[in-house]
């Protein structure tokens, strides 16, 4: 069995076009490591340098949002659907504030 | 361009002007591949901001999700600048990520007259387009276009040609 990916439209170029992908991986981390490995490209829109999930995308395994779940540490089991999303923000705000904030909230998920 | 029907308009600067001065936002969707606008759904701000809104990340999921299952897409994607014009702030430009939708931007910092005015963002180019309201009920030829590249207060009627 393997672990069914959605893939949005502006993530589509790096599948092809393909909405729907497969993969596997123990954790989110693996999965997306398997992804890249055929779809080149992919890993780096949802992963920064620093190693952490994009602020940019949602990722959800199964129903939940995987900023709770441990991010890229989140588990994945055989027969699971990830959905991936991009995050709908912006507004009147610096981007430099925003990001501020966007920091914030990860760093609150990851303290829950 | 922009083609909305009047009542989604009013429906949209109704939901601005009720969150004012937090920012709100929203999707209409519509058939996938039709570029017409035809159910409105009004979000969340997560962030409960006067300068930045967030769509709860939960609540889009099960938007996105409906929309997939009724074969729509988001045609538009709307928030309010409630003290700057409407017009995509670097922090909108960076976070959009749905090519296909057209970006409506409300501003409510007058209190009498909305701004409303229609992009697209690409790879981070910001394209203005017009925003033609559509008079549901009426012959349809009888439509006017609204430029909406200045304040309202010097709003361009166009006649769309027809």
């Amino acid at each position: 069995m393997a672990i069914e990916v959605r893939i949005p439209t502006i993530l589509r170029s790096h599948t092809g076009g393909a909405k729907v992908v497969e993969g596997t991986g123990d954790t989110l981390a693996d999965l997306l490591a398997d992804l890249d490995s055929r779809h080149a490209g992919l890993k780096a829109r949802l992963v920064t340098d620093a190693g952490a999930l994009h602020r940019f995308v949602n990722v959800y395994v199964n129903d939940e949002d995987v900023r709770f779940l441990g991010a890229l540490d989140a588990k994945i089991n055989d027969g699971d659907s990830v959905t991936i999303l991009p995050a709908v923000a912006g507004g009147a705000f610096g981007f430099a504030a925003a990001a501020a904030i966007a920091q914030h909230g990860v760093a609150a998920a990851a303290a829950r | 361009m922009l083609s909305i029907d009047r009542s989604i308009v009013e429906a949209i600067v109704a939901h601005a002007r009720r969150d004012h001065p937090d920012e709100a936002c929203g999707v209409v969707a519509g058939p996938a591949g039709s570029d017409t606008p035809a159910r409105h759904i009004p979000m969340d701000n997560a962030a409960r901001s006067m300068t930045f809104y967030e769509f709860d990340s939960m609540e889009q999921l099960r938007v996105w999700r409906e929309m997939d299952d009724r074969d729509e897409e988001p045609v538009v994607i709307y928030h309010s600048h409630t003290a700057t014009e409407a017009y995509p702030s670097r922090t909108d430009i960076s976070f959009a990520g749905e090519p296909g939708a057209h970006y409506l931007l409300v501003s409510t910092r007058d209190p009498d007259s909305e701004e409303i005015r229609s992009f697209r963002i690409v790879d981070g180019v910001v394209t203005e387009e017009p925003v033609r309201i559509v008079e549901a009920g009426v012959d349809p030829h009888a439509v006017q276009s609204y430029m909406f590249g200045q304040s309202p207060a010097t709003v361009d009627y166009e006649c769309s040609g027809r």
